[in-house]
């Protein structure tokens, strides 16, 4: 019912199928899709004419009565078993050596290791750089080291026709190589709960010199920022603002607004009033100590954040007054 | 004289009340409360299915928030799957058809055919159940470590597609006994009717295949309850092994599907044609070479799991295979049509729809085997479009038509054909605008089982919801004009469509024990011997009516 | 026309004399009851094969993978109390053999103590197994997050791995032990961990042994069970006269399903106990 084939890869822009290539594989990619789908519309079409010339030809309302024909016929039949038999052949040698060289990565590569976690993907650069965002530079093959810190989650990037599963306990990885400056989307594509459909990220690809100063100003983030925008900036790349809402809602943790000074009660009936030490203790060993009325499903960042990191949260925290 | 028996004994007035039939070791009637059953769960599956394009019309919030959204789509693949088409035309029909097709009195073993259906029911409940508790949220695969560490009611859940497993390896075991032994004398395996070689494969599968997916549940049940760790990562255990274990039985299982669809195919293309069938063996072998080969293509579910590159080129390679016995089947039943006699009653139209639905359902297979495209398409909307078509298109399809081709039989009634006509072609309209957009969407990059979606995608979702609400009205139309010839349709004679298939041979509906003798069992597709006759609206033997 | 049935000779077969005396009305001749009843019974046993065939795929893939924790672990199981239970089983399977043929030749004080003895059999095969069950339970020797190994006799407290935090909270995954490189497809142990069995240092992940342990012996226990019920009421029957020469077929199908759970028994035994 009302198909547009036509494939149409331009540089640069998406055709009626895919979305415009962006990587050395993609339009290899792109060309295993175009064979299959030739193939396809073929003995679609084949099938229809057929069809209808039967449906319209033989239609009994015409009078017509059937005709004895032969019941089997050999010649036929190996013809309609072998031609298939050699295009799928053809189809699974395109789609084999294509895949091999979406699996195999060329030596060289610049190696970012990615962490999927319940709903955020995290990258860690070379020089220990954490982002919530892949930049990448132009042309140069990226190898990408992947895990997860709870349930299966994958990596896509449909402009780069990759995807690979991020599995908790193991390495998975991924390759590829950015053929066009730009922004493109990265989805998770293995259900993951609630908010599986929000956990989305872009790839930045940098034009040749401007990758490396991204990285050296991104990485020096806590001496460049004051430390509250610095803080801010942590909250959101480690993942924080997934459970604790900053414009009052309570979520899975209570809410950051007004939250330096508060006092409340834990689940053990203790009181607190929120500070400094509180606060640390908080981001270190958060199972320790519960407010009354949520669960204990924070997950600790010991090993994860430095000093510097916690002191300049901390200052951020500060600045959310009611 | 009228072709239908008076109203006392037949197997429906034969006893009256509920335990004459909940209690029943008749195979009619056990075909006839699974099909009950079966189109009941397909109606609620279709209802979650309603409820998902509803939500689905806008990115963000239209309807329900993310939670209730994931637990809609998991219970929709739920009940769908496990309620709906596994059990779908073998139970439903198989029942009712097979012992009668055999010219026999029931199947071989009638009290574990009741068990099966009481099965049936009791894994319905814990199924339904689970959505009262706290409805399962993990997809209908449920893939660890997320579905032995989520809040919901997985337990309950798997528990009831245990139970149902069993339901499916008893009437497995049923089929195979009594097709291999209660044939009449005269019908050998050479003249056995399609649909029978494609009941007899699919039970193939359903023995062998489903205990492997009673196992994965069980462990993933005692997982849940005693931590035992055997694919939790944090204990060392391994998740990609759980969908190893899950595909195992899951790819076969969508054999089970097909297979008697594929089935019900045979009969419908050669008496709406008028035709002997086109390469009777062709079709018999490849049913049964689809089984064997269903059984070794799993990883085809998991190339971007972590398998290894030489695990995936196999898998690649035989999923391949698999391809080839579908295309023959279809072939043979095109050219079975040709210089045929082709009537569009409503049953054909189902045919033919099944010819280009399955035919794009599986052309699209051809992408998703293919390992460089199936890396990009994988846990997109292509994938969703393609088992929609496969399995909607294919499956469900061929189900509405079997049910139209056998409800005269089965109950005695004919319906309107002029209701039965539009009803198909609102389903093929409707399907299509549900379904092809969603190849494009997937293509593009949308992924599965999202909530929420990027700006840009939402001009498909909007054409796929509107064609299911087409589909909804169309299955309005459907059930309506069954229900109503229930009432009020004219009486059925015995064979109405001209079939040769020993079923049509007894009164519509059929007496309680069938046959009182059986008849002789000659060439299934041998229609010329039948003659259409006006004064009972059906056909009748060519020498009983040059007798008349 | 009359479906005649297939006549071999006046003499009819002992299949046919067994189910001479009544047959369901929808068999067209005992002959066609008893095959019919054979081949469903045989099916049924290829289903049950599959069901353990997924835990011996998970055994074969976990101790392919670990190695080093299947010798460790297995020290624990008493071959000598296995090799036992072996010994039960395959005892009872030919007094139950034995006692089909006894219903065939119509014995039935003769069929009645071997069906007797067959219960016996699988009774005692349980007890051992209370008994080796409890061992692990009074041991710590359990699956997953209840493995905490103690031995009384010893008094000495075995580290417990000391990798899986003991009171996880739900949702904390940050102490997820680090992946092991291994086979893409299945984390495995390092060549560490391998060494490590060789020092008699306990490994890593030791309960994934008792996990599957249990998930195998507990299985074929519950079909034991059922064993148990479906001879037991082979017996009841046996002992009101119910069976002889023209009606053995439940003997014989229950003969055939107890046949089938102590051979998958005798897989077990070796796999599990007498690892090298």
């Amino acid at each position: 019912m009302g198909k547009m084939p036509i494939s149409l890869i331009r540089f640069g822009e998406g055709s009626f199928w895919m979305p415009a290539p962006a990587s050395t594989a993609a339009p290899a990619v792109d060309r295993v899709f175009d064979f299959i789908l030739y193939v396809s519309i073929f003995f679609f079409l084949l099938i229809v004419a057929l069809m209808l010339f039967f449906i319209i030809r033989y239609h009994r309302g015409r009078g017509v009565e059937a005709e004895k024909t032969a019941t089997h016929h050999t010649g036929l039949e190996l013809m309609w078993t072998v031609i298939p038999l050699i295009l799928v052949f053809i189809i699974f040698y395109l789609g084999f050596t294509g895949y091999m060289n979406l699996a195999t990565p060329p030596a060289n590569t610049y190696e970012v290791n990615v962490v999927g976690q319940k709903w955020k993907w995290l990258f860690t650069y070379p020089n220990g750089h954490v982002d919530d965002n892949l930049h990448v530079p132009l042309d140069v093959p990226v190898r990408l080291v992947l895990t997860s810190e709870d349930v299966i989650h994958s990596f896509f990037v449909p402009a780069f026709r990759v995807k690979k599963d991020a599995v908790p306990g193991r390495y998975t990885n991924l390759w590829f190589e950015a053929t066009e400056p730009g922004e493109y989307d990265v989805f998770c594509a293995e259900y993951c709960g609630t908010s599986h459909s929000d956990m989305i990220a872009r790839v930045i690809v940098h034009p040749p010199g401007e990758f490396e100063k991204w990285l050296q100003d991104a990485s020096n983030f806590l001496e460049r920022m004051a430390p509250a925008d610095a803080g801010a900036k942590l909250m959101t790349t480690r993942g924080c603002k997934q459970c604790h809402s900053i414009d009052g809602k309570s979520n899975i943790g209570p809410t950051f607004l007004g939250i330096y000074g508060r006092e409340g009660v834990f689940k053990d009936g203790r009181r607190y009033t929120v500070e400094e030490n509180y606060i640390r203790r908080a981001i270190l060993d958060p199972q320790s100590e519960i407010v009354a009325g949520y669960e204990p499903v924070m997950p600790t960042y010991k090993g994860r954040l430095k000093d510097q990191e916690i002191t300049a949260m901390i200052e951020y925290l500060k600045t959310l007054k009611e | 004289m009228n072709g239908s028996t008076a109203v006392a004994d037949n197997y429906l007035s034969h006893g009256r009340g509920f335990r004459s039939w909940f209690f029943t070791l008749d195979h009619k009637r056990i075909g006839v409360m699974y099909l009950a059953s079966i189109f009941f769960f397909l109606i609620l599956g279709g209802f979650f299915a309603m409820l998902i394009r509803t939500e689905l019309l806008t990115p963000g919030r239209t309807i329900m928030d993310a939670d209730t959204y994931n637990q809609v789509f998991t219970l929709h693949g739920a009940v769908m799957i496990f309620l709906f088409i596994i059990p779908g035309i073998p139970a439903a029909f198989g029942n009712f058809v097979l012992p009668v097709m055999l010219g026999a009195k029931d199947v071989a073993f009638p009290r574990l055919n009741l068990l099966s259906y009481h099965l049936y029911v009791v894994g319905a409940i814990f199924s339904v159940v689970s959505i009262l508790l706290g409805a399962v949220d993990t997809g209908w695969t449920f893939y660890t470590p997320y579905s032995t560490t989520t809040h919901t009611s997985v337990v309950s859940m798997t528990l009831g597609a245990f139970i149902l497993g069993f339901s499916s390896i008893f009437t497995g075991i049923n089929f195979i006994v009594t097709i291999h032994r209660m044939r009449p004398p005269g019908m050998s395996w050479n003249r056995l009717p399609l649909f029978l070689w494609a009941l007899y494969s699919t039970a193939i599968i359903q023995v062998l295949a489903t205990p492997v997916l009673g196992i994965t549940l069980l462990l993933l049940i005692v997982e849940r309850l005693l931590g035992i760790g055997i694919f939790d990562p944090a204990l060392g255990g391994d998740p990609v092994l759980y969908q190893h274990f899950f595909w195992f039985y899951s790819h076969p299982a969508v054999y089970i599907m097909i297979l008697p669809a594929m089935g019900v195919m045979s009969e419908l293309i050669s008496v709406f044609s008028r035709k002997h069938i086109f390469g009777y063996k062709a079709i018999a072998y490849s049913s049964v070479a689809i089984a064997v080969l269903s059984f070794l293509v799993w990883g085809h579910h998991m190339f971007t799991s972590g398998q290894s590159d030489l695990g995936n080129m196999i898998f690649s390679a035989l999923t391949f295979s698999v391809a080839i016995p579908s295309a023959i089947k279809v072939f043979n039943w095109l050219a079975t049509m040709y210089k045929g006699s082709i009537r569009l009653d409503t049953p054909m139209l189902y045919a033919l729809s099944f010819l280009l639905l399955f035919g794009i359902g599986g052309l699209t297979g051809l992408f998703l085997g293919a390992l460089a495209t199936d890396v990009h398409l994988h846990d997109t909307y292509f994938v969703v479009a393609h088992f929609h078509y496969t399995m909607m298109g294919g499956v469900l399809i061929a189900f509405l038509g079997a049910m139209h081709y056998w409800w005269p039989k089965m109950f005695g009634r004919m319906y309107s054909e002029k209701a039965g006509r539009l009803a198909a072609f609102l389903v093929f309209v409707g399907f299509n605008l549900t379904f092809f957009s969603q190849f494009v969407m997937g293509s593009q990059g949308m992924p599965r089982r999202y909530y929420n979606y990027l700006d840009r995608f939402q001009p498909y979702h909007v054409l796929s919801t509107i064609g299911a609400y087409v589909l909804a009205v169309a299955f309005v139309v459907l059930a309506g004009n069954l229900i109503h010839s229930l009432f009020r349709g004219r009486k059925a004679p015995a064979n109405p469509w001209g079939s040769a298939t020993l079923e049509w041979m007894c009164a519509s509906p059929p007496p309680h024990d069938n046959f009182a003798e059986p008849p002789e069992a000659g060439d299934p597709y041998d229609l010329e011997h039948l003659v259409y006759d006006e004064s009972i609206g059906g056909y009748v033997p060519r020498t009983a009516r040059e007798g008349a | 026309m009359c479906r005649e049935p297939r006549a071999r000779g006046h003499e009819l077969r002992r299949s046919e004399q067994s189910a001479a005396r009544e047959i369901p009305h929808h068999f067209a001749t005992p002959r066609q009851a008893y095959e019919s009843g054979k081949l469903g019974m045989w099916i049924f046993l290829a289903t049950e094969v599959l069901l353990f065939g997924g835990l011996f795929a998970a055994y074969a893939v976990y101790r392919g993978n670990h190695p080093e924790v299947f010798v460790y672990a297995h020290r624990f199981l008493d071959a000598r109390l296995g090799a036992l239970n072996t010994l039960i089983l395959i005892t009872s399977s030919l007094t139950m053999a034995w006692a089909v043929r006894s219903a065939q030749l119509g014995n039935r004080r003769l069929l009645t103590l071997l069906l007797a003895l067959t219960l016996l059999g699988g009774g005692a095969f349980l007890g051992v197994k209370i008994v080796e069950y409890e061992h692990k339970w009074k041991h710590g020797l359990l699956w997953g997050e209840q493995y905490r190994p103690h031995h009384p006799e010893t008094a000495q407290e075995h580290s417990s791995a000391p990798e899986i935090p003991r009171e996880t909270p739900p949702g904390d995954r940050t102490n997820i032990p680090p992946a092991a490189i291994g086979p893409p497809g299945l984390a495995s142990s390092t060549d560490e961990e391998r060494a490590a069995h060789a020092s008699a240092k306990e490994p890593r992940n030791v309960h994934l042994f008792f996990g599957v342990y249990f998930a195998m012996t507990g299985l074929h226990g519950l079909h034991v069970i059922a064993g148990l019920l479906v001879i037991g009421w082979v017996f009841v029957r046996a002992r009101g006269g119910a069976y002889g020469p023209s009606n053995f077929e439940p003997v014989d199908r229950a003969g055939l399903y107890w046949h089938l759970v102590d051979l998958i028994w005798i897989f077990l035994f070796p796999l599990l106990y007498l690892i090298h």
